[in-house]
């Protein structure tokens, strides 16, 4: 019998076959890392899935692509899923991958981790872009489904915590591939009319692929782009989304955001009462003050007794009045020590003296005093003075 | 031009403050007392008109907003 001569495309059509028929090869998943990693013009994916023993080429065609929801990396750890095939031109077997999920951690997490590292590096979570929040907002503005528990959790907890201010809901669905730009248009429209004073976006609890709206980049640009304060507020605790990172402020749950978001008006009315009784002290505290102070000024001598200045300057009178007295007592006996000593001169030279030692003055009757012969006529009358005593004599005659 | 009830608080917490550290002056503590008692009684007031509101917000046929009543179980 003689042997079958195959042709290359032959042969390597009926390896296709052979593969092509084997269930098991129709449907694999296979772990591995990604090398190699190439996007063509095409659109279309190749790489090298490979392990520390082993590679396998593989296709990704852009139809199964374009689904990815995380940038495949060289390094990255995945899981392929696919069918093996033989490529009849060169011979060779691959992977015909029609989708890759990350391994371990899950893609969604990667495209996660790799959305957040973007928006990081570009600045979106810079804590000095982030604005404050108005303390005492008056219009609520909350984009969230209308269906939800969450939104009425929100309602329920504004109203009573701040029963003043009004809610205004922005309907929009939040999950499914026309969450994103509804929730991006609700916030760009609140913007635009400014219909609140304060924004917050998110839902209830649900999967990671639930609450995908919120790790959605046009979404984090939206809230990014936000003039009014973007609080946020996906799932529970525990999630942490795109949204939280590049909002104003982070709610764990939409009821912590409705807390976040308004005072408690019963603590702002304790608030008010207690600032009531704290202005009171203040100005009790000043007034005691200015007691304390006006007391101790009271206690100084000139306030508790007036008269005591009086005093003083009484005594200061007096001693001057002393001082004055003594001063004109001196000033009396000099003026009468030089009253004596002129007296005593007035004495020495007085006529009186001489007359006393035996001498006599002859004087007219008019009282001249006689120094001439010719001053008197014969048998004029004249008077002589003597010590003790005088005379009175007529002039018989002259020499 | 009215006052906000955020700016009246604002004046509010600095009055409180300010009386509480005494550093004011007899005279002015008085008239700052008697400002802080007059905006209490005003937010109070604000306060007390305690009537939320809640609406659906929905697009007008012009773009503009129109808001339709929200009625919320409770």
């Amino acid at each position: 019998m003689e042997q079958r001569i195959y042709s290359v495309a032959e042969i390597n059509g009926d390896i296709k076959k052979l593969i092509d028929g084997a269930p098991e090869l129709g449907a694999v998943l296979i772990r591995g890392e990604l090398s190699n990693y190439k996007i063509y013009p095409s659109g279309h994916h190749y790489f090298t899935l490979k392990d520390s023993e082993s590679s396998l080429r593989c296709v990704m065609f852009k139809g199964s692509a374009v689904k990815l929801r995380f940038r495949p990396e060289n390094g990255m750890k995945v899981i392929a899923a696919g069918r093996i095939s033989v490529f009849p031109r060169d011979g060779a077997y691959q992977l015909y991958c029609g989708d890759l999920t990350a391994d371990g951690v899950g893609d969604l997490h990667v495209a996660f981790e790799q959305l957040k590292e973007k928006l990081w590096k570009e600045g979106l979570f810079d804590e000095s872009h982030k604005k404050p929040l108005p303390p005492y907002p008056r219009r609520i503005g909350i984009i969230t489904s209308s269906a939800g528990a969450a939104v009425h959790d929100m309602i329920r907890i504004l109203r009573r915590r701040y029963p003043i201010a009004k809610v205004i809901l922005l309907p929009v669905r939040v999950q499914g591939v026309e969450a994103p730009p509804e929730i991006v248009g609700a916030i760009r429209y609140a913007n635009r009319y400014q219909v609140a004073d304060l924004l917050i976006t998110g839902r209830g609890g649900g999967s990671l692929e639930d609450l995908w709206a919120f790790n959605d980049e046009r979404v984090a640009r939206a809230i990014y782009d936000s003039e009014l304060p973007v609080i946020s507020a996906v799932g529970h605790e525990p999630d942490v989304t795109i949204s939280d990172f590049v909002a104003d402020r982070r709610a764990s749950t939409p009821s912590n955001a409705a807390e976040i978001a308004v005072p408690d008006m019963a603590e702002l009315l304790r608030w008010m009462h207690n600032a009531s009784g704290r202005m009171s002290q203040g100005v009790r505290n000043t007034l005691s003050r200015e007691q304390k102070r006006l007391s101790v000024l009271e206690q100084k001598r000139v306030m508790a007794d007036p008269t005591a200045f009086l005093q003083d300057r009484r005594l200061q009178l007096d001693l001057a009045y002393q001082r004055l007295l003594a001063a004109e007592k001196g000033k009396v006996d000099a003026q009468a020590r030089r009253f004596a000593s002129l007296a005593a001169s007035l004495d020495a030279i007085s006529p009186l003296k001489v007359l006393g030692r035996g001498y006599a003055m002859a004087q007219t009757a008019q009282g001249e005093v006689l120094r001439s012969s010719a001053q008197v006529s014969a048998g004029e009358k004249i008077r002589v003075v003597l010590g003790e005593g005088s005379l009175d004599c007529t002039v018989n005659d002259k020499e | 031009m009215e006052k906000t009830f955020e700016e009246n608080m604002a004046r509010l917490e600095a009055i409180v403050e300010r009386l509480e550290k005494g550093e004011a002056k007899l005279g002015e503590s008085m008239a700052l007392f008697e400002e802080g008692t007059g905006l209490i009684r005003l937010c109070r007031q604000e306060l007390d008109r305690a009537e939320q509101q809640v609406v659906k917000l929905m697009k007008g046929a012009d773009g503009a907003p129109v808001e339709t009543d929200f009625l919320t179980e409770d």
